[in-house]
């Protein structure tokens, strides 16, 4: 039944109107992202996975150790589970210090003190954070405090690393820095690897495999292109939407291969991530006119009803999801394979470093 | 101009024990032996009293605020009672439990010969009864309050029940604990009603500085006086001292 990496297959009910059935499983060296809204019950799945409460249904194995069975009367408590989790607000103990937080672990696995001390301080190097040894939690920033949870969760070399949403208390610059870290250190580490995030971004650059979590369900799996492509419910739909394009800027352009984009930040340079929400292109018959510095013609490839609105997938130069009203529809006469302009603002795109 | 009035009413009775104070034969009056001994004893009581309590009232506390079972909204009044019991009720209570013929008292006197009533031990106990439900109430208040996911984080890091407790739980009330524990002392050193019902008033073996202020009251207005500025020298010191880790946590 179990193999390398983790499996889940869990229900578990925490209230009358609330149940959460999960079934997944993540390979070794593989990461899964775990995307939904708040209250979908991806904090449930954390604390099910790491041991902190028991399943009602079903089973989670770890490299074919089993975790928790309710049927074959089995669960490993969470201290027994190898697992490194970094929590959402991080919760490194404010009375400890950086290291302290980071050798936690360790000391509590009866490893000697030099010894702890020693691997913890060299994974604080690892992360840049050999200064702040002494500093506790509270004089750590966002950012710094985020990468000392990382190392208390890496340093015990877990064999899986569960992270629940580990960018999302940072502000927007420090965000995009620490998710290239934190690519890194996960690309680094070599057992399965579980993202839970509300942020699609996040689940698009660092999951290989996104599940889409809503109302305690999984509802739809994929690779990132798959759910952007075919959104099976409202809510990937509207994840969908955020356009995301890779390319490379200098000087208020990207270059996103077949076609250039203008941006408003004229000091970025180098490989960025572009995204462009659909409400924001308008789509025209003829070449537009006006302050909208982004415009070119294109083929509308599908056209989707959501309620009273149209979603427009365009085709090539470089595909993008549209969405406007049902009215500019009848007036534009959209079908698939229609030819038209589409057109969006430089202020309307956002770039982040990629 | 009402906070004033506020200050007045707790400054001015402070004032009227100073004014009172023989400060001539003070050093006299402290060094008597009834004074010595009553000294000693209260030490003695309040410390072992907090001692008492900080071992047995914070797995109360814990006990309160962590497990749910039926009959704890019961037990949380029981345990608060001591606190708005007059103590002499509380004293009389412990007599019928603990006494020569006591419910538990007359087995324990049978089977280890240990008579509470009128010993150093009954002190002890009377003040851990009237003291100890600060320190619970004020603990178990620190560990409903406190965010729970951190001792989850100690599990995943491998950290058992203990030394969750140790390492993370305590540190974290840590603000709320010394607090409760100076409360509890204070209000142990100033027990009165519970101890003289319940352990009697011997010079020597029962009888504290409140016990010997009241009943030099009687007789020797002077030393009465002494041995209040004792105890507000002494009160008012720890209090003070303790002030920023007590004050913060309540």
């Amino acid at each position: 039944m179990t193999a390398r990496g983790l499996s889940v297959d869990l229900l578990l009910r925490r209230s009358d109107t609330f149940r959460l059935a999960l079934d997944l499983t993540i390979g070794p060296g593989k990461t899964i992202a775990l995307l939904g809204p708040n209250g979908s019950g991806k904090s449930t799945a954390v604390a099910a996975i790491a041991g902190l409460l028991p399943i009602d249904t079903g089973e989670i194995a770890l490299n074919d150790t089993v975790l928790d069975n309710p049927d074959g009367r089995l669960f490993v408590p969470a201290e027994q589970r190898r697992i490194g989790v970094v929590f959402q607000d991080y919760l490194l103990f404010p009375h400890l210090t950086a290291l302290e937080n980071v050798s936690f672990g360790l000391r509590s696995r009866r490893i000697g003190r030099d010894e702890a001390l020693s691997r913890s301080r060299e994974w604080l190097a690892r992360l840049g954070l050999s200064e702040l040894e002494t500093s506790k939690p509270g004089d750590l920033s966002g950012g710094q405090a985020q990468r000392v949870a990382l190392a208390r969760a890496l340093v015990t070399e877990p064999d899986l690393l569960l992270l629940d949403e580990p960018l999302a208390a940072l502000d927007v610059t420090t965000r995009s820095e620490l998710r290239h870290t934190l690519d890194e250190h996960l690309a680094a580490f070599p057992g399965p690897r579980m993202l839970i995030t509300h942020d699609p971004t996040e689940a698009f650059l660092l999951a290989d495999e996104i599940h889409i979590i809503e109302h305690g369900e999984i509802t739809q799996s994929g690779s990132a292109d798959e759910i952007r492509l075919r959104p099976r419910t409202q809510y990937a739909a509207d994840l969908a939407g955020s356009n995301l394009v890779a390319g490379v800027a200098s000087s208020g352009i990207v270059n996103a291969g077949a076609q250039t984009l203008h941006i408003a930040d004229d000091a970025i340079r180098g490989p960025v991530l572009v995204t462009v929400h659909p409400t924001a292109i308008t789509v025209h018959s003829h070449a537009p006119e006006g302050s909208q510095r982004n415009s070119w013609a294109t083929t509308v490839e599908r056209v989707e009803q959501l309620g009273s609105r149209v979603r427009l997938r365009t085709g090539a130069p470089l595909p993008l999801t549209v969405e406007i009203t049902e009215g500019s529809r009848a007036d534009l006469s959209l079908e698939p394979g229609a030819r038209v302009w589409i057109a969006f603002k430089a202020t309307e795109v956002g770039v982040s470093r990629a | 101009m009402l906070g004033l009035v506020g200050v007045a009413f707790f400054v001015l009775p402070l004032l009227g024990l100073l004014g009172r104070v023989p400060w001539s034969d003070l050093p006299e009056l402290m060094t008597s032996p009834v004074v010595a001994d009553a000294l000693r004893l209260s030490m003695i009581a309040s410390i072992s009293a907090t001692a008492i309590s900080l071992v047995v009232g914070v797995p109360l506390a814990w006990l309160m605020a962590r497990v749910e079972f039926p009959g704890r909204a019961l037990l949380r009044g029981i345990v608060t009672l001591p606190l708005v019991l007059p103590p002499v009720v509380g004293g009389a209570a412990l007599l019928f439990a603990l006494g020569r013929r006591g419910l538990v008292g007359e087995p324990l006197n049978e089977a280890t010969g240990l008579l509470l009533p009128f010993s150093t031990w009954g002190v002890i106990v009377a003040a851990t009864f009237v003291a100890m439900p600060f320190l619970v109430i004020t603990v178990e208040g620190a560990l409903r309050n406190m965010d729970r996911r951190y001792e989850g984080a100690a599990a995943t890091l491998g950290a058992r029940r203990w030394t969750v407790l140790r390492r993370v739980t305590l540190p974290m009330i840590g603000p709320s604990l010394v607090a409760g524990l100076v409360l509890t002392w204070a209000r142990a050193f100033g027990e009165f009603g519970a101890t003289i019902t319940f352990a009697g008033n011997l010079q020597g073996r029962t009888q504290t500085l409140p016990l010997a202020v009241f009943v030099a009251l009687e007789s020797d207005r002077d030393t009465a006086v002494a041995i209040s500025l004792i105890m507000v020298v002494v009160s008012l010191a720890v209090l003070v001292a303790l002030r920023d880790w007590w004050g913060r946590a309540l």
